[in-house]
């Protein structure tokens, strides 16, 4: 199928919600819009790609370009491995503008599967096109199939240059890649009655490693994770378990409903983040199995787990009660958002004064919108000016979001945590959201803030006594570093409010009309 | 000195370089006002985008045309123009510069001639906005060659052909090379006033990139060089350029104004650093400050211990051709051996002079061997380096950009006196945290070495 029809196939996803709601023509113009010149920002469909598939991490991964797709990109996620390091190995080509002239993108690419393959035995190879290989038109797919037969390895075409659309795409063509060259190509060597899969979660700072515990206790059996912590042979046998379970909203929802209608697989949807989905993620997992034939006893076992371990996360949660009680949270971003995060902010009594709904499903804006009655709370997308200007007049206490927006709350002197993909914390399971709740609370209760932003002796209203000729004097007699620790408890009331508190959500009125494209998220 | 090996295998193992678009956008950013715009797909802008972010702890304004596949094919003026356009009413920057990317370029417009059209047609609406274009190939050349090219298209565009040169006897031009941190270029600037002399720097990150707190949302550069103050480069009474890579942009202004051109080829080590001090003394007239003596005094005896744990190490390090040049001649200057360099270039005129037998353009997989091969007992080179180190169980000494590991990396300074002694110092104690204590193992001079049968210990008949 050649990428253009690839392209069509992957926007005419039946089991999109969003989809379904479109006609025909609007289907078939694709999900992404028109990006602006001089005013885009986000990954492009390589990076979704890459995204997806380099979480194999004793494959070996090769990107066929010039220099800057691979060298200004590498080694900037923290998919974790348990084991082997090849995934973390970057290969490119490096096209010359000789080789581009010379005609020598396909030569020099299968001499570097050879080096590869020579030097480090994968059990696969990945090639990755980009946009100026994809261009000049070199066979990318030939190559590989010669390559596999010469080598007697897995060489796996990679066909989604970054010109052909945005990351969404890349992750979505990266599914593709799965489905049409490696799942269903090897048996397992064992297989059980609950054996499952989970599409989507890439294991990111070791998260995939606080949830899989809760499956091994119940007895289920993580047979592939597509594709954090992966091994090419499990993925490449993952048409043998016996359910699916989709992570990260519809990133590759393709994947999972050709999987079922290949495979018999049935998939659902469902998140780790928050108490609730990852009780909700457990139970559906248990009722698909028990559908497929595993022992009905598991959904008696699920219950009993979720119950106790329901009961050990609130009474965790509780201490950080008073701390939270009263703080208003900005959420942006792409990643970490589901309804259930927002639930357990609100148990813990924060405001949430806005979320963005980017890349959240229509049911899980819908359940947000319940949760907080007001749906002014939700937006697209915030300019960088008057998220700066939001932030810096204290209308939130703290803001959670990504890498790119970071810059913006520190500068404004707020308190801000990451929940992208690219953070060191791992927030997944119900561990994990005692973790969230625990590292917001302290980037709220640290002391910096009140260091920060209190103004230079010289800006202070007292200036001119301050430099008064007797000022050191006086100042040795009464030292004004140094008061009385504060402790955790005390945090909470004599931490001063910055800001009166606004009506909820009165800010947001102020982005009408604002560039929702100047940040992208996740 | 030394014999410059390339490439010679496929597959490139764990990239040394960054992209010369990258390296141009830096530059950029190091002009008051400035919005870097890069001339291709989206995904090069993001990547880019996000290195810097890593490194400096800023956010970083980028800009991209948006290309997609058929804009490729068809062209892309109607994208550029629709991008200067966009930028210009969202921004108001004062500068827009303009990097090609491998994309653009492949598809071989004649961008620079429309440039020039959109900027005609639309010099009323982009009024009051120096736009300029540098042609960075990501094929070609890696973070040097793109910061001189978009330096060379800022002089182009804002340095008027003049012959004035001398007009003002106490201002001297700086073009800062890519391998200078914000605060190597703060200590530049220090030590040029000290002689009572007025710098232009050019691109200066130590106004833009350095992290402070503005107080207020700036969404195109916050500082760097002044657009007044590029435009009076004429006027100077000399121009040094810093690192071999920044001689191009140096014959340019020389060229256009005819300020005598000095390439200063570094400003790390002894050597370096009483050359541009002279110069400096010379041209201004006056003795060096007593500061300075104080600092090459202590700079001197700096070198008298730290020769006594850098001599004889060995090291591999890998870097753009420039800093490979600073960091080599000092660490070959105390006695240290470079077992391995590797570098980004063919054709710079730095890596002749490497002290080391060969340089090798090649990547962190190259490095790592010849760290290896050549039993080295510290590596040199940026962040990504970090996994070889690992794997090597030896030391690195995080040089370059990017480096995403490690706080400060702006803040560092390595060139002059006082930067060399800080630098020697970082190394020399990366060495001492390694101290080995004798054991009677190592100190066995039989261990790992042949015994000739007549020395065997077998019982001798006697
Ligand atoms: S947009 Fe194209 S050229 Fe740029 S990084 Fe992505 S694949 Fe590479």
């Amino acid at each position: 199928m050649s990428l253009q029809a690839k392209i069509q196939d992957v926007f005419n996803e039946p089991a999109c919600d969003k989809n379904l709601l479109k006609d025909e023509k609007a289907r078939k113009k694709g999900c992404s819009k028109p990006l602006t010149p001089g005013a885009a920002a986000g990954g492009c469909a390589f990076d979704g790609a890459k995204i997806v598939l380099q979480p194999i991490t004793d494959a070996a991964h090769l990107i066929h370009g010039p220099l800057a797709c691979e060298g200004n990109s590498y080694d900037n996620r923290h998919a974790a491995s348990s084991g082997p390091l090849l995934y973390r190995t970057s290969f490119t080509t490096d096209v010359t503008e000789l080789d581009v002239v010379m005609g020598q993108g396909e030569k020099k690419l299968y001499r570097a599967i050879r080096e590869i393959v020579e030097t480090h035995a994968p059990p696969a190879v990945f090639v990755y096109s980009t946009c100026v290989t994809a261009l000049i038109g070199d066979d990318i797919e030939a190559v590989c199939k010669t390559a596999s037969a010469k080598f007697a390895t897995p060489v796996i075409p990679v066909i989604a240059p970054g010109f052909a659309g945005a990351k969404q795409l890349g992750n979505k063509l990266a599914g593709e890649t799965l489905f049409d060259h490696v799942i269903g190509t090897a048996e397992p060597e064992v297989s059980t009655p609950t054996d499952i899969n989970i599409i989507g979660e890439y294991n990111l700072s070791g998260e995939l490693w606080q949830v899989e515990p809760l499956f091994r206790r119940l007895g289920i059996r993580l047979h592939a994770c597509i594709t954090g912590d992966a091994r090419y042979r499990d993925v490449a046998s993952a048409h043998r378990s016996r359910v699916n379970m989709m992570v990260c909203s519809a990133a590759l929802i393709n994947l999972a409903r050709k999987m079922e209608e290949r495979y018999g697989i049935p998939y659902f949807e469902g998140s780790f983040y928050g108490v609730e989905d990852t009780s909700d993620a457990l139970r559906q997992t248990a009722r698909l199995l028990v559908r497929t034939g595993a022992d009905p006893d598991l959904l008696t076992r699920t219950e009993a787990l979720i119950a106790e371990e329901e009961a050990r996360v609130w009474a965790r949660l509780a201490p950080y009660r008073p701390l939270l009680q009263g703080k208003r949270v900005l959420l942006y971003t792409g990643g970490v958002k589901s309804w259930s995060v927002v639930s357990a902010l609100m148990e813990m009594g924060m405001e949430i004064v806005g979320t963005s709904v980017r890349k959240s499903t229509a049911e899980d804006k819908a359940r947000i919108k319940q949760l907080m009655k007001d749906d002014p709370h939700m937006f697209e997308a915030i300019a960088p000016r008057d998220m700066y200007r939001m932030l810096k007049d204290r209308e939130a206490d703290i803001m959670l979001s990504g890498g790119r927006t970071q810059f913006i709350a520190l500068k404004a002197k707020t308190p801000w945590m990451d929940i992208n993909q690219e953070r060191h914390d791992a927030f997944a399971g119900y561990d994990g959201m005692v973790e969230m709740v625990k590292k917001i609370a302290a980037a709220i209760h640290n002391p910096v803030w009140a260091a920060v932003r209190a103004p230079a002796p010289w800006e202070t209203a007292e200036a001119d006594d301050l430099f008064a000729p007797n000022f050191l004097a006086d100042a040795l007699v009464t030292p004004t570093f140094g008061g009385p620790v504060l402790t955790e408890t005390v945090l909470a009331d004599t931490l001063p409010q910055d800001a009166p508190a606004l009506p909820a959500g009165a800010f947001l009125k102020a982005f009408a009309g604002s560039d929702a494209q100047e940040l992208g998220e996740c | 000195m030394s014999i410059v090996v390339p490439v010679r295998k496929s597959a490139t193992v764990n990239p040394l370089k960054q992209s010369a678009p990258l390296g141009a956008a830096m530059a950029y950013l190091g002009v008051e006002g400035a919005v870097p715009l890069f001339h291709g797909s989206q995904g090069c802008t993001a990547f880019a985008l996000v290195l810097m972010v890593r490194h400096f702890k800023e956010t970083i304004p980028i800009q991209t045309t948006a290309m997609n596949e058929v804009s490729t094919i068809l062209g892309g003026a109607d994208h550029l123009e629709e991008a200067l356009l966009n930028l210009k009413s969202r921004m108001k920057p004062k500068l827009i510069g303009i990097a090609s990317t491998a994309l653009t370029e492949t598809r071989g417009e004649d961008m620079a001639g429309e440039v020039r059209t959109i900027l005609k047609r639309r010099a009323d609406d982009l009024a009051g906005t120096t736009v300029v274009y540098a042609s960075t190939p990501d094929f070609t050349g890696a973070l040097e060659e793109g910061w001189a090219k978009a330096t060379e298209a800022v002089i182009a565009g804002l340095v008027p052909e003049t012959r004035v040169a001398g007009a003002d006897p106490l201002a001297v031009n700086i073009l800062v090379g890519q391998h200078l941190t914000p605060g190597d270029i703060e200590a530049v600037r220090d030590l040029v006033e000290s002689f009572g002399l007025t710098p232009t720097l050019l691109p200066d990150i130590s106004l833009s990139l350095d992290g402070t707190v503005p107080d207020a949302w700036v969404p195109t550069s916050y500082g760097g060089t002044p657009l007044a103050a590029i435009g009076a480069m004429g006027r100077a009474a000399a121009t040094f350029a810093i690192g071999e890579h920044m001689a191009a942009p140096g014959r340019l202004l020389a060229d256009r104004t005819g300020v005598p051109l000095t390439v200063q080829p570094s400003l790390t080590g002894l050597e370096a650093a009483d050359a541009f001090v002279a110069a400096l003394a010379r041209l201004s007239g006056r003795p060096v400050p007593e500061r300075q003596k104080r600092e090459r005094s202590r700079l001197v005896d700096a070198m008298l211990d730290g020769h006594l744990i850098v001599g004889e190490r060995k090291v591999a390090v890998a870097a753009e051709p420039d800093l490979l040049f600073a960091v080599t001649t000092l660490l070959a200057g105390l006695g240290a051996r470079i077992v391995g360099a590797v570098s980004t270039a063919v054709g710079s005129r730095a890596l002749e002079r490497i002290p080391a037998e060969e340089v090798l353009i090649g990547d962190l997989g190259d490095l790592e061997r010849l760290a290896r091969e050549g039993d080295a007992d510290l590596i040199a080179t940026h962040s990504h380096g970090r996994q070889a180190a690992e794997r090597l169980h030896r030391p690195h000494l995080r040089i370059g950009f990017p480096i995403f590991d490690r706080l400060g990396s702006q803040h560092k300074v390595s060139v002059g006196y006082a930067g060399t002694r800080a630098l020697m110092f970082e190394i020399a104690n990366l060495f001492q945290a390694e101290h080995h204590a004798p054991s009677p193992a190592g100190l066995d001079p039989f261990r790992d070495r042949p015994v000739p049968a007549a020395l065997s210990p077998e019982p001798r008949p006697c």
